[in-house]
């Protein structure tokens, strides 16, 4: 596996050149959004309302984090299963989302954009939220506050390990991978 | 009859929650480290260090293993000769998980209406199946359950001449629909007989058996040794990226049933397979 150090915002000519496969490590500022926060920002959007923050190069983590302890930055933060945002994804690429961070296949109307778009799909490993959590150095509520842990977060992440599994070509490791080892 | 404190049901619960939330028990953990030395996809293998990494960091900093510390279930076992002073059983598994979901730190996931979909902001109202037993003992287990797991969940009204062939496909097409959703390496529970809700029930409480044990009937054992050579043999892998290490354990409970059913459901659990146990 080729090992990649990024940074935020991901510019497009750096999305390019990821490759499904590909180990990352991310760092800089990262937006949380989870399913009740793109219902509200889609809604909003429809309303005219600008969106929380700028989307454009930006990278969404689908997560709904544990509160943290006193002293902590954050408590226990690994991503969600990313289908349940399907519904709300295309809007966002279309505005200049690049990247989007969470575990399970997309449906093929998100497959479709990120090709017509240039976006990335990266999965981080599902459950392993304590181990993730040490990767995140700064976490500020932004939007929605009422949401609680579906709240937008602008969070500043240090070395955030996650896969490139579905590419701005339209290759997923999931469909190669699996075949490899399938009996 | 024996007399049992209200607040001390309470205060027992909340330590559960807290502990079966930050803490990977002992048999799973070799369990996945075993398969670790077994997996072939080089993908599979880093995932399977991060995670055996992350129940370490968990436990070191009594830190929930994942973000979703889940919907409380819960299966009660209440002799009959057991009085609870000060209170109903249900107010104080739910008085626990009130406490525990804060004291604890652990995420609040649960809404009010599935509908309108306002949090509770205390993790109530737990889910709660009760058995009256004989005797003076109260047992109660308890599994937070993530719903990464849980929506892949399905049941099925088989035919009785699907057979041990039906059962087989309907467990195996689960998982491989469910594919990287659950977070695989799964644990994978399965209900067999009884009625359309007594098989989620028995999938349910499968998952809540120590990983490694086999249903005593022996050919219940052999349809679990079967269907797990079955599902590890799909390639989905750790994260459904690709590998041997699909699941980890599978769990069957079994019911007596109607002459013109078979019933069966799956109820899948991550690797992140939580369940304590008390007795009061």
């Amino acid at each position: 596996m080729k090992e990649i150090h990024i940074n935020t915002p991901l510019k497009k000519e750096i999305v390019k050149k990821l490759v499904a496969g590909d180990r990352v490590y991310i760092t800089g500022e990262i937006y949380t959004a989870r399913d009740a926060a793109h219902k509200r920002m889609i809604e909003g959007m429809k309303n005219g309302q600008e969106l929380p923050f700028d989307i454009e190069n930006a990278i969404i983590y689908y997560v709904g984090p544990c509160p943290p302890k006193p002293g902590q930055i954050i408590g226990s933060a690994g991503p969600t299963t990313s289908y349940r945002m399907d519904d709300y994804t295309v809007p966002l690429l279309k505005l200049g989302l690049s990247g989007m961070i969470g575990k399970g296949e997309r449906s093929p109307i998100v497959k479709e954009g990120m090709k017509a778009y240039n976006a990335v799909y990266f999965t981080a490993i599902g459950g392993a939220g304590a181990l993730i959590s040490s990767t995140i150095k700064s976490s500020k509520v932004i939007a929605y506050e009422d949401l609680q842990s579906e709240a937008i977060r602008k969070l500043y992440v240090e070395n955030f390990p996650a896969i490139v599994t579905i590419d701005c070509k339209g290759r997923n490791l999931y469909e190669v991978e699996r075949e490899k080892y399938r009996i | 009859m024996r007399v049992v404190n209200w607040e001390d049901i309470v205060i027992a619960i909340e330590k559960m929650c807290i502990k079966a939330n930050c803490q990977l028990d002992d048999k799973l953990l070799l369990k996945i480290k075993e398969m670790r030395g077994n997996e072939e996809s080089p993908i599979g293998q880093d995932i399977l260090d991060k995670i055996i990494e992350n129940s370490k960091i968990a436990y070191e900093n009594t830190m929930p293993l994942c973000q979703d510390t889940g919907m409380a279930v819960f299966f009660v076992e209440m002799g009959q000769e057991v009085f609870i002073k000060g209170g109903t059983i249900k107010d104080a598994i739910n008085e626990g998980v009130r406490r525990g979901y804060k004291s604890g730190y652990l995420r609040k996931s649960v809404v009010k209406d599935p509908i309108i979909r306002d949090n509770t902001k205390d993790n109530t109202p737990a889910i709660i199946h009760y058995d009256i037993t004989g005797g003076d003992k109260l047992k109660i287990d308890f599994a937070p359950k993530g719903f990464g797991s849980e929506n892949m969940g399905r049941l099925s009204m088989l035919k009785p001449s699907d057979g041990i062939e039906g059962i087989k496909n309907f467990v195996v097409e689960t998982v491989e629909k469910a594919g990287p959703n659950p977070c695989p390496p799964l644990i994978v529970g399965v209900g067999i007989g009884g009625t359309m809700e007594k098989a989620c029930i028995l999938a349910k409480k499968s998952l809540f058996r120590e990983v490694g044990k086999y249903n005593t009937k022996p050919h219940i054992k052999e349809l679990e040794v079967d269907l797990l050579s079955k599902i590890n043999s799909l390639g989905i892998g750790p994260q459904g990226l690709g590998g041997r290490t699909t699941a980890l354990a599978v769990n069957i409970e079994t019911y007596p049933t109607h002459i013109a059913g078979l019933p069966i459901a799956v109820n899948l659990n991550c690797h992140v397979s939580r369940h304590e146990s008390i007795e009061i």
